[in-house]
């Protein structure tokens, strides 16, 4: 009964959806608070009729409802329960439902968001709405997780076990608070492109009403793509984090796209200009996480993380894709050339930065984007079935990233309007100094074939020292007493926190990155109990191997003492393979020795024998520094959760008023 | 510099353009020469001639596993047959297999052919569903009619 309940809430949804479209229209034609207000609360309502839709789904799925196709399908009784209520977003149709409860929440914080003007608000909340009831449509018509089996089966068919895991399952929700809250970035560019007047103070005030949006939007990214990453690194047991692979692409791109529009906003918002760029990056933003999603689950591409694929239902999502972005870029092309641009500024100055660190963004983007469609272009134009791998990305990405680095730190040093780009050496020369000596001592503690890893340290080291420098030079350290120093330091605020935060993780990233890749050592061998192998300074000695029952499955789990070359710091660290009886699946689950900032990671393969005595392929990587391509993320997200924290930010707190 | 426009806004056009078309050119060259050397391309077992997939050259391998045609050697390597039910490729892999490879399972090795006509895989993708099969193993098999989604493969 309570899933009939869900269906009915959903349906109710799609309704509200629509209802706050046509009311948000009517009251931005009317200019009506009334109207706009009922068009607040039925995005309000469509939000919480969608959040007890998900309740519902999640009880489903917690009380084994097998007449449900969704849990059926997805679902296992003997499933422990975080992935009993995972399982709720763990397939297409759940997943489906998540986007639209995500979009609908962010919406109804639109809807409540004071200090925005009213014909900009209602037409924001209008398109949000239309938004949202797009992909209520799409859920409630081809993809309704509350449809019933007309035979329900005694037992489901289990969640795939490689989703069985913490981390994947805290990592939909995250992401999609991520792709999802750029839709609101999308509706306020709409509303800009139609309400927006060239020559009034309109753009500096919308840049920073888009800015929080795009800010939170980009920090949950953020960590919901570390935490995919993560995922793939430990579940996956193939010792990598990242493969660009067509579904990793597709959620890099929002994020590139999210990160340009970050930096952009803030030069609309602080001078006015390139308010169309900001626009266009707002409306790529989302479109881009459209396109993820059709990727993703039309299977048109091949990914090693292909889940729910459906060619029929990929189909539809493009249509909207091509429905949304093609009106909204339409819109764009017809009203854009009104803008006129607003403050101007020198070659050398903090907007000229922030518009090449825009640059290199998009171009990054744009390859990305080439090489993930790359094989879609060429088998409709030739038939040639291709992939364009790693190398393809390693040779084009790295380099334009490279350069843009290169110039990072120099950025918040420059003042606005015209910089002084002498002023902004001098104060990084000790940072500069410090990144050279650290690629130095790379490159002399190494070996010298290294030399591209030793770069790579000195450009994190550049990161981290030049996000420094600028602390330091805001605060004026060792120049003025230290008291000064202190004070200046409480009064900074948190948004210059956030940014050198921000920056510094990136270096934390690009330490980890180039560290873990230039220097990690793999080994294999087969192993029987009392032998070991060594990798990096470590040495893993295979203690016992025995099997194990879990609550859905049996493994195979091994014991191994891993010690430090010379013999002492030794920890016990414990590898499976699990076999999993509900879809005869097995699973690698990775033994991984936290060292510091080094991970000692070690799979168990299959049982093998040789002369008579049973013996196991056990893989072993060390992997210096790995801590780090997961910690830097964090810096980034958090560095954007403390400026969204900045008060100056919060919508009507404390800003000058300016009336459109 | 009696050359530059002496309009402000002409000059930040120039200077945009000066700014963006070495990026461009960057982004563009570097997207056009790693194309050429890293795409790699996809053939079932009855499309890998001498001519398509000269040995060396770095191509993509999609079949059904043969099944009874893996063997494990006791040094890590496993070789086995792939098949698309028209002709048949023998692969040999040294690592460890994905959790998913089984015979009578669809997979995709990456890889290059060596003289004897050997391919040696050194990637095998086997994907995380059971029941996923890669897209271009399936539409090979439409296209030879041997696709029988009923059977798992």
């Amino acid at each position: 009964m309570t899933v009939e309940v869900g269906a009915y809430l959903l349906a109710l949804a799609l309704a509200l959806a629509a209802a706050q479209t046509a009311l948000s229209a009517a009251a931005r034609g009317r200019l009506s608070p009334v109207l706009a207000g009922a068009a607040n609360g039925a995005a309000i309502g469509c939000s919480l009729a969608i959040l007890a839709a998900f309740g519902v789904l999640i009880h489903a799925f917690v009380g084994s409802d097998f007449s449900v196709a969704n849990v059926a399908a997805n679902s296992h009784t003997d499933k422990p329960m975080l992935y009993k209520v995972a399982g709720a977003w763990g397939s297409h149709e759940g997943s489906l439902l998540l986007w639209c409860l995500v979009m609908a929440v962010f919406g109804a914080a639109l809807a409540r968001a004071r200090g925005l003007p009213f014909r900009l608000k209602t037409t924001a909340v209008a398109t949000q709405g239309a938004l949202t009831s797009l992909f209520l449509a799409f859920a409630v018509f081809t993809s309704n997780p509350f449809a019933r089996l007309d035979s329900p089966p005694v037992q489901g068919s289990g969640l795939n076990p490689l989703l069985q895991d913490p981390a994947l399952a805290l990592h939909p929700p995250l992401l999609y608070g991520g792709y999802v809250g750029f839709s609101v970035c999308f509706s306020l560019a709409v509303a800009a492109l139609v309400e927006g007047r060239a020559g009034t103070p309109f753009w500096p005030a919308w840049g920073r009403w888009v800015r929080p949006w795009a800010l939170a939007s980009w920090a949950l990214l953020t960590v919901g793509i570390a935490l995919g990453s993560f995922w793939a690194y430990y579940e996956l047991g193939w010792g990598g984090w990242w493969f660009w692979d067509p579904v990793e692409n597709a959620s890099f791109l929002p994020w590139l796209a999210g990160a340009a529009l970050l930096h952009s906003a803030v030069v609309t918002e602080r001078r006015g200009a390139l308010a169309g760029w900001t626009v266009f990056l707002a409306l790529l933003a989302f479109s881009f996480s459209m396109l993820g999603a059709f990727l993703v689950r039309s299977g048109v591409l091949t990914s090693v993380h292909a889940f729910a694929v459906d060619p029929e239902r990929g189909t539809m999502l493009l249509a909207i894709l091509g429905l949304t972005a093609g009106a909204a870029f339409a819109l764009y092309a017809w009203r854009a050339p009104q803008m006129k641009g607003g403050g101007l500024f020198a070659p050398i100055s903090r907007e000229a930065a922030l518009v090449v660190n825009n640059l290199f963004l998009t171009a990054a983007a744009a390859t990305v984007l080439l090489g993930t469609l790359y094989p879609l272009i060429l088998e409709a134009a030739s038939g040639a079935t291709i992939s364009v791998g790693p190398p393809y990305f390693n040779a084009v990405f790295t380099p334009l990233m490279a350069v843009a680095l290169l110039v990072l730190p120099a950025g918040p040093l420059l003042a606005w309007k015209r910089g002084d780009a002498v002023g902004a050496v001098q104060r990084l020369w000790v940072a500069a100094l410090l990144a050279l000596g650290a690629g130095g001592l790379a490159l002399a503690l190494f070996q010298p074939r290294k030399a591209l890893a030793a770069a790579g340290v000195a450009m994190g080291a550049w990161l981290i020292c030049g996000a420094a420098a600028e602390v330091a030079e805001r605060i004026r350290l060792f120049r003025a007493p230290m008291g000064e120093s202190v004070r200046r330091a409480r009064g900074l605020p948190l948004a210059a926190w956030g940014m050198a935060l921000a920056h510094a993780g990136l270096g934390v990233f690009v330490l980890g990155a180039v560290v873990e890749t230039g220097f990690k050592v793999e080994t294999a061998r087969a192993l029987a109990v009392g032998q070991s192998l060594q990798a990096g300074a470590y040495v893993a000695r295979l203690d016992d191997v025995r099997i194990v029952e879990g609550p859905n499955y049996l493994a195979e789990r091994a014991t191994l003492t891993v010690t430090a070359a010379g013999g002492h710091a030794a920890r016990t660290v414990t590898a499976e393979r699990r076999f999993f009886p509900v879809g005869g699946q097995t699973t690698t689950e990775v033994g991984l020795d936290f060292r510091g900032l080094d991970d000692v990671y070690l799979t168990l393969g299959e049982r093998r024998s040789e002369d008579g005595a049973p013996a196991w392929t056990v893989r072993m990587h060390f992997n210096p520094w790995a801590r780090l391509i997961f910690l830097g993320p964090a810096l980034m997200a958090l560095g954007g959760l403390l400026s969204l924290l900045d008060r100056r930010l919060r919508l009507g707190a404390g800003a000058r008023r300016r009336a459109p | 510099m009696g050359w530059l426009p002496t309009s402000p806004k002409a000059r930040r056009r120039l200077w945009v353009v000066a700014a963006v078309a070495p990026v461009l050119a960057l982004a563009v060259g570097l997207s056009l020469w790693a194309m050429r050397g890293s795409v790699t391309y996809f053939f079932s077992p009855s499309e890998v001639t001498e001519a398509a997939a000269p040995a060396g050259r770095n191509i993509r391998l999609g079949g059904l596993v043969v099944a009874g045609s893996v063997h494990k050697s006791a040094d890590g390597v496993v070789a086995f047959v792939v098949t698309d039910n028209a002709a048949e490729t023998r692969v040999v892999y040294r690592g460890d297999l994905p959790d998913l490879f089984r015979e009578g399972q669809g997979i995709v090795a990456e890889g290059a052919f060596d003289e004897s006509r050997t391919f040696r895989a050194r990637q095998v993708l086997a994907k995380h569903d059971e029941t996923y099969m890669p897209r271009e193993v399936a539409d090979r098999l439409k296209a030879q009619g041997e696709w029988r989604p009923e059977a798992g493969a």
